[in-house]
């Protein structure tokens, strides 16, 4: 608890007023905590701004989203024309959907490469581990956002995702069925499952991610941000105990950010204002066609930010479950044979083994569709016990690495293209090649993120001034 | 880096493979310059109330957003309001949707947005599309309505412009298919002109693409604002950004 400081007798009155405030609330404490005495490394590159450019599309997103439930109706029977309703009847209403609907995909395009930049840079590695669970869970919750906000509209790719989304819960072994009944509130996805659907969107989840958002970034705060070249900044500091790569983050980063804005809202407002639909991949034509329970699209596909998710799904087949269990009989010998494990701990890796096999084999691939879905996102959030190369940033560790990023962007890449097109022979083939690359990304990150030579990591970060 | 190589083959093979399977009819290109034109939105609003709204509503279109193509309300009133007499009303009809589905087949959808839904990627724009199907009429005995039609086969809808464009068969033609010896493809080859219409073939496209850039403009009838606000937004922000970006320099030459 603070002492209670009397102002000066020769202070002026906002100095008064700041003194009156500081005895109450710590705000000049909290302001020097996060920005003023912040101190941020000195050395960040372009791909630092997407978290502030995150936060910005975060407060795009819930003001718009207060002036659209002004005038939207979450009824089955007058959703689709409400929306029509704003975009020409609401003064300034089409403005306002534009922008949630453009900052929908601008969400995940800044998102998914603020993730990538971590991943380029081991940000998540100790001691910010939290920082990157809190970010993971950010990522699960927008994704839930996404999904259930997309079916307000109420067009047809909004109730055939919706229905396709939901009946994968019923592939779930035992309480599937009565799973899927529990989230659509209905047998069909209906005016229940927009009820609820809506209550989630708008209050549930939001209030989930701004309580993530603010874990995120106190825990950034506590430990500093990394930097591309993952040294800590922390272990050089000055005689008054400023770390001497640091810069305070105001003003340095906020004029930073603030250029960031300006040339992200270009970008944002070229979409809005000349290419809306975002030819057709950020509003899909069918959703312009209102929901139809009796008249199935021929060809259901999830918005572009879900894509690679879906193929995945999708790519997990009777063939691709064989080539799991296959994958997973394999390493248990590997581990058997060469993991160093004691007799108890190899007859328990052979029983698991065992028991893994014969679930894979047991249950419907549809379920396992479900899990591998699931698990490609659970998965990021055991990164930062995955990776053990011994640098932190991509530019000490070995050559190859980059290139095995590369492998790794370029698959996701053609997962998501591959998820946006109709099934095809070839292009299953393709997405299983994909999904096995995208696991073995992660999964056997212990053992190739330590192999190949590292160049040494300097004491102090590079930097060169502008 | 095979496996690289591998899906990057593989990849493009399915692309290729993709473009092939597009299939159906070409669609043509709608004359995008008839969007802004107002006398060619007045004539296809025309064409419009005329011809489609009897069947077809256009329920979240209100008749007096036209004054945003330079029509008054007095000139709405007097010649494009025939299913009521307020200006506010939005474009319905009295078409029962029920009975439709039993005369006609199928429900005749609104067209409000229907420009927008039509669209298709790597095929065209909906205004593409409804230009193309309302001009790909021809005569087939064998449906009921005794009309077909090229960009949607097996349409519900007879050919309501057939008075302005005249009667017209398709011509096939039997081909060697070039892939497997010995089978032969239907191929398509044109339209016949079987009676003459009200207008010419020109003056038909015209027609049509007026129709269409009603039609597309009544799928977003706030795009010419949302157009000009676009320009001076992106003027602002293009000012902004160099604004920002020397405020940026200027703080960060401190440091070293």
């Amino acid at each position: 608890m603070a002492e209670y400081h009397e102002a000066a007798a020769d202070a002026t009155a906002s100095q008064k007023l700041l003194n009156w405030v500081d005895n109450r609330f710590p705000l000049t404490k909290l302001y020097n905590e996060h920005m003023a005495e912040y101190y941020a490394p000195k050395n960040f590159n372009f791909w630092y701004v997407f978290g502030s450019l995150a936060m910005l599309v975060l407060v795009i997103q819930i003001v718009t989203g207060i002036f659209l439930v002004m005038h939207y109706k979450p009824d089955a029977s007058q959703a689709f024309a409400s929306v029509e309703y704003i975009m020409r009847d609401v003064p300034g209403g089409w403005i306002i959907r534009y922008m949630h609907s453009t900052g929908a995909s601008a969400f995940f395009i800044v998102v998914y490469l603020h993730m990538f930049r971590g991943l380029l840079y081991g940000s998540y590695r100790k001691p910010r581990e939290l920082v990157w669970l809190f970010g993971c869970g950010i990522f699960l919750c927008l994704m839930a956002e996404a999904f259930m906000g997309y079916l307000l509209p109420w067009g047809q790719m909004s109730y055939w995702g919706a229905q396709v989304i939901v009946n994968l819960f019923a592939a779930v072994p035992f309480i599937g069925p009565d799973l899927a009944l529990l989230i659509r509130g209905d047998y069909v996805v209906g005016d229940a499952t927009l009820n609820r659907f809506f209550s989630f969107h708008v209050i549930a989840v939001p209030l989930v991610l701004l309580g993530l958002v603010a874990a995120h970034i106190i825990a950034l705060h506590e430990v500093g941000s990394n930097n591309p070249d993952g040294v800590e900044i922390k272990a050089k500091k000055d005689a008054k105990g400023v770390p001497l790569d640091g810069i305070p983050f105001h003003p340095y980063y906020t004029v930073h950010d603030i250029f960031a804005v300006s040339v992200f809202l270009l970008l944002f407002s070229a979409v809005l204002f000349f290419a809306p639909e975002g030819g057709g991949y950020f509003l899909e034509y069918n959703n312009f066609i209102e929901a139809n329970p009796l008249k199935t699209p021929l060809h259901i596909a999830p918005v572009w930010y879900f894509t690679p998710y879906y193929s995945m799904l999708r790519a997990t087949t009777d063939v691709m479950v064989n080539i799991l269990a296959g994958i997973v009989a394999v390493a248990a010998v590997l581990g058997i044979v060469r993991g160093g494990f004691g007799a108890m701990g190899k007859l328990a890796l052979a029983i698991i083994a065992l028991v893994a096999v014969f679930l894979l084999k047991t249950f419907d691939a549809k379920f396992w569709g479900v899990v591998v879905m699931g698990g490609a996102v659970v998965i990021l959030f055991f990164l930062p016990w995955l990776d053990r190369s011994l640098a932190k940033s991509i530019r000490y560790r070995p050559g190859w690495h980059k290139y095995l990023y590369g492998v790794f962007v370029f698959f996701f890449l053609v997962l998501g293209y591959l998820g946006s097109q109709p099934p095809s022979a070839t292009g299953n083939i393709v997405s299983q090649l994909g999904t096995l690359v995208y696991f073995g990304f992660f999964l056997l990150m212990p053992w190739w993120s330590r192999m190949g030579t590292f160049k040494p990591v300097p004491d102090r970060v590079i930097f060169a001034a502008h | 880096m095979k496996k690289f190589v591998l899906a990057l083959l593989l990849a493009l093979g399915f692309q290729v493979g993709a473009l092939a399977n597009e299939g159906g009819y070409a669609w043509d290109r709608f004359p995008t310059e008839k969007s802004t034109d107002m006398a060619a939105l007045q004539n296809g609003a025309k064409l419009f109330v005329n011809y489609c709204l009897n069947c077809h509503s256009a329920a979240y279109m209100r008749y007096n957003r036209m004054k945003d193509i330079g029509l008054s309300d007095d000139q709405i009133k007097k010649n494009l309001l025939f299913a009521t007499d307020k200006v506010g009303e939005t474009m319905k009809v009295a078409l029962d949707p029920k009975q439709a589905k039993e005369w006609l087949g199928s429900a005749p959808p609104d067209l409000s947005v229907i420009t927008r839904s039509r669209a298709d990627i790597g095929k065209g724009s909906g205004a593409d599309y409804l230009y193309t199907y309302l001009r790909t009429y021809y005569r087939d005995d064998t449906k009921e309505t005794g009309w077909n039609n090229m960009a949607f086969p097996g349409v519900a809808m007879p050919n309501v412009l057939w008075q302005l464009q005249g009667q017209r068969a398709a011509r096939y033609v039997e081909e060697k298919n070039p892939h497997e010896p010995g089978k032969t493809e239907h191929r398509f080859e044109g339209f016949q002109q079987l009676t003459p219409g009200t207008l010419d073939e020109h003056g038909f496209d015209e027609a049509v693409g007026d129709l269409v850039a009603y039609l597309q403009w009544i799928s977003e009838p706030s795009q010419g604002t949302r157009l000009q606000i676009g320009v001076l937004a992106m003027i602002f922000l293009g000012v902004l950004t160099v604004i920002t970006w020397r405020l940026n320099a200027a703080y960060w030459k401190d440091v070293k």
